[in-house]
């Protein structure tokens, strides 16, 4: 943020630079997994089911999430008699961990981001993995049946939905050139039009990709609450149950974020220079309406679709999505270098 | 993919469902989510129950005579009942006194009461009657015993019978009852 506040962060020493960043980036996951959750978990899914979901808590139940904030708070931190306990405890901070870390590769305008590396958006592929590592410390840990193959299927799920997610992107980084998020984002705008239209392909199989990476319905084996009683979080209560699901809502809001960065533009308007100086102002604002649209999709789909059994998860993940996102690197490099955009 | 056209109709079902939430008037309307769900907002607004709903035992006091069926067929133990004996004037002139049964206590204990109706069908005297008023939670757990004059107010909560059935025959009483 240049010139209004670059000077006001020249004067400050190290750590109060870092408290700040801190405290920017918790409100960067937090504000944004509250937004999902009333907008869209609270409020669409009710209004899908025909029914109005919270409406005591506030106006128009816009004060539930307080009230879940404190009702988790004050539950007992149960740790089951057999279970490994610095595995089980440590498995939801992996796990959000992974998210705070996906955050800090999300630029939001043109000096607008918290670190600017070359490689972002394969940076924020692999950290997003980070997020497996959590789910299997959960199954394990628990020491129970259920949660054991909870995380199991989760494991698998989420490793196979890797390649999807990363194929789909290389399309788009073949076209702007760059890894760097914010070369993306200018790309598009020299391009001329959001890499949406050009690469639709790769942007459905981000979209089913993320699904499954966030296991939402109908990518939710490794949760089938009617199945599993929520799989490798059934032994979890009070504050770590929060903690995951914050993780899971945030992480939705962060890969939204990612795929309008990726496919919609980012921070960018139509006509508008990316890089003005203004647009490190508008452009978080721009990017969360984007995020919501994606969000609104994923959550769509969640209570639209029965679940996918297990091996057709998979089937769908190596037979149809890889082959599809192959055949899409193929294309996109093809034309890319006899048209050479 | 073969399954790509259900499940755009998929996609359908839940956006016109959306839509008919939000929407209850037509585009043209404003976005009414309350009027448009399904979901009938309890405190604030109240549906009435069906007139044959089970919601509270009322007594009417005249017609019990302390039997005590209603006490000794409960599932739940749940009435309590303690009444005497009563002599009332003869009928006639010249007459024997009558025996009467007055109670002293009636009471139903709802915090162990099942609702299963046993008492109401099987009083021989028509003196417990269903209500449909449910709304009498209390604070403390020793409230919840209805004493004799509250069973008797919620006797005006009971709701009106039916006509009876083409046929059936009234009563005839050979002397009036007092």
């Amino acid at each position: 943020m240049a010139s209004l506040v670059q000077p006001m962060l020249a004067d400050l020493a190290y750590w109060q630079e870092t408290v700040l960043r801190g405290l920017v980036g918790l409100v960067a996951v937090l504000l944004p997994t509250g937004a999902l959750v009333y907008l869209f978990l609270y409020k669409m899914m009710s209004f899908m089911q025909s029914r109005l979901g919270p409406m005591e808590a506030g106006p128009f139940g816009q004060l539930q999430l307080l009230a879940d904030f404190g009702k988790f708070l004050q539950k007992e931190d149960i740790f089951p008699a057999k279970a490994d306990r610095f595995v089980f405890g440590a498995a939801p901070f992996v796990v959000l961990v992974s998210t705070f870390l996906l955050v800090l590769a999300l630029p939001a305008g043109p000096d607008a981001h918290f670190i600017d590396v070359n490689t972002g958006i394969y940076y924020a592929l692999a950290v997003s993995s980070i997020s497996v590592i959590g789910t299997l410390m959960a199954g394990w840990g628990s020491n129970s049946k259920y949660s054991l193959l909870g995380g199991l299927r989760a494991a698998a799920q989420l490793i196979a939905y890797e390649l999807p997610l990363v194929l789909s992107v290389v399309g788009v980084v073949i076209m702007a050139g760059t890894l760097n998020m914010k070369g993306i984002v200018e790309a598009q705008n020299s391009f001329g039009v959001w890499f949406i239209v050009p690469q639709f392909v790769g942007f459905l199989i981000f979209l089913v990709s993320i699904q499954a990476e966030l296991t939402q319905p109908p990518f939710d084996m490794p949760q089938a609450e009617s199945e599993l009683v929520t799989g490798y979080l059934t032994e979890y209560s009070g504050m770590r149950f929060l903690l995951f699901f914050i993780g899971e809502f945030a992480t939705a809001a962060v890969f939204s974020a990612i795929g309008a960065t990726l496919f919609l533009g980012g921070w960018a308007i139509p006509f508008v220079d990316p890089s003005a100086e203004f647009m490190n102002w508008i452009g978080p604002l721009v990017l969360a309406a984007k995020m919501v649209l994606i969000a609104f999709f994923i959550f769509w789909f969640r209570i639209t679709y029965p679940r996918f059994r297990e091996d057709q998860l998979q089937k769908l993940a190596w037979k149809f999505l890889i082959p599809l996102a192959l055949a899409n690197i193929v294309v996109t490099a093809s034309i890319k270098v006899a048209i050479d955009l | 993919m073969p399954q790509l056209p259900g499940m755009l109709v998929g996609l359908g079902v839940t956006a016109r469902a959306f839509y008919r939430t939000v929407f209850p008037d037509g585009p043209l309307g404003p976005p009414s989510p309350s009027k448009g769900a399904h979901t009938v907002q309890y405190p604030h607004v109240k549906e009435a129950p069906p007139t044959r709903a089970r919601g509270v035992i009322a007594l009417h006091e005249d017609n019990c005579t302390a039997c005590m069926l209603c006490a000794r067929e409960c599932p739940d133990w749940c009435i309590y009942i303690e009444g005497h004996k009563e002599l009332a004037p003869p009928r006639r002139a010249g007459g024997k006194p009558r025996q009467k049964n007055k109670l002293d206590r009636f009471d139903i204990d709802f915090a162990l009461c099942m609702f299963c109706g046993i008492c109401v069908e099987v009083c021989p005297f028509d003196a417990l009657f269903w209500s449909p008023e449910f709304e009498f939670s209390e604070l403390k757990i020793a409230d919840m015993l209805h004493d004799k004059s509250r069973l008797g107010d919620w006797m005006e909560t009971v709701p009106e019978f039916g006509p009876y059935e083409g046929g059936s025959e009234q009563k005839v009483r050979k002397v009036p009852a007092t």
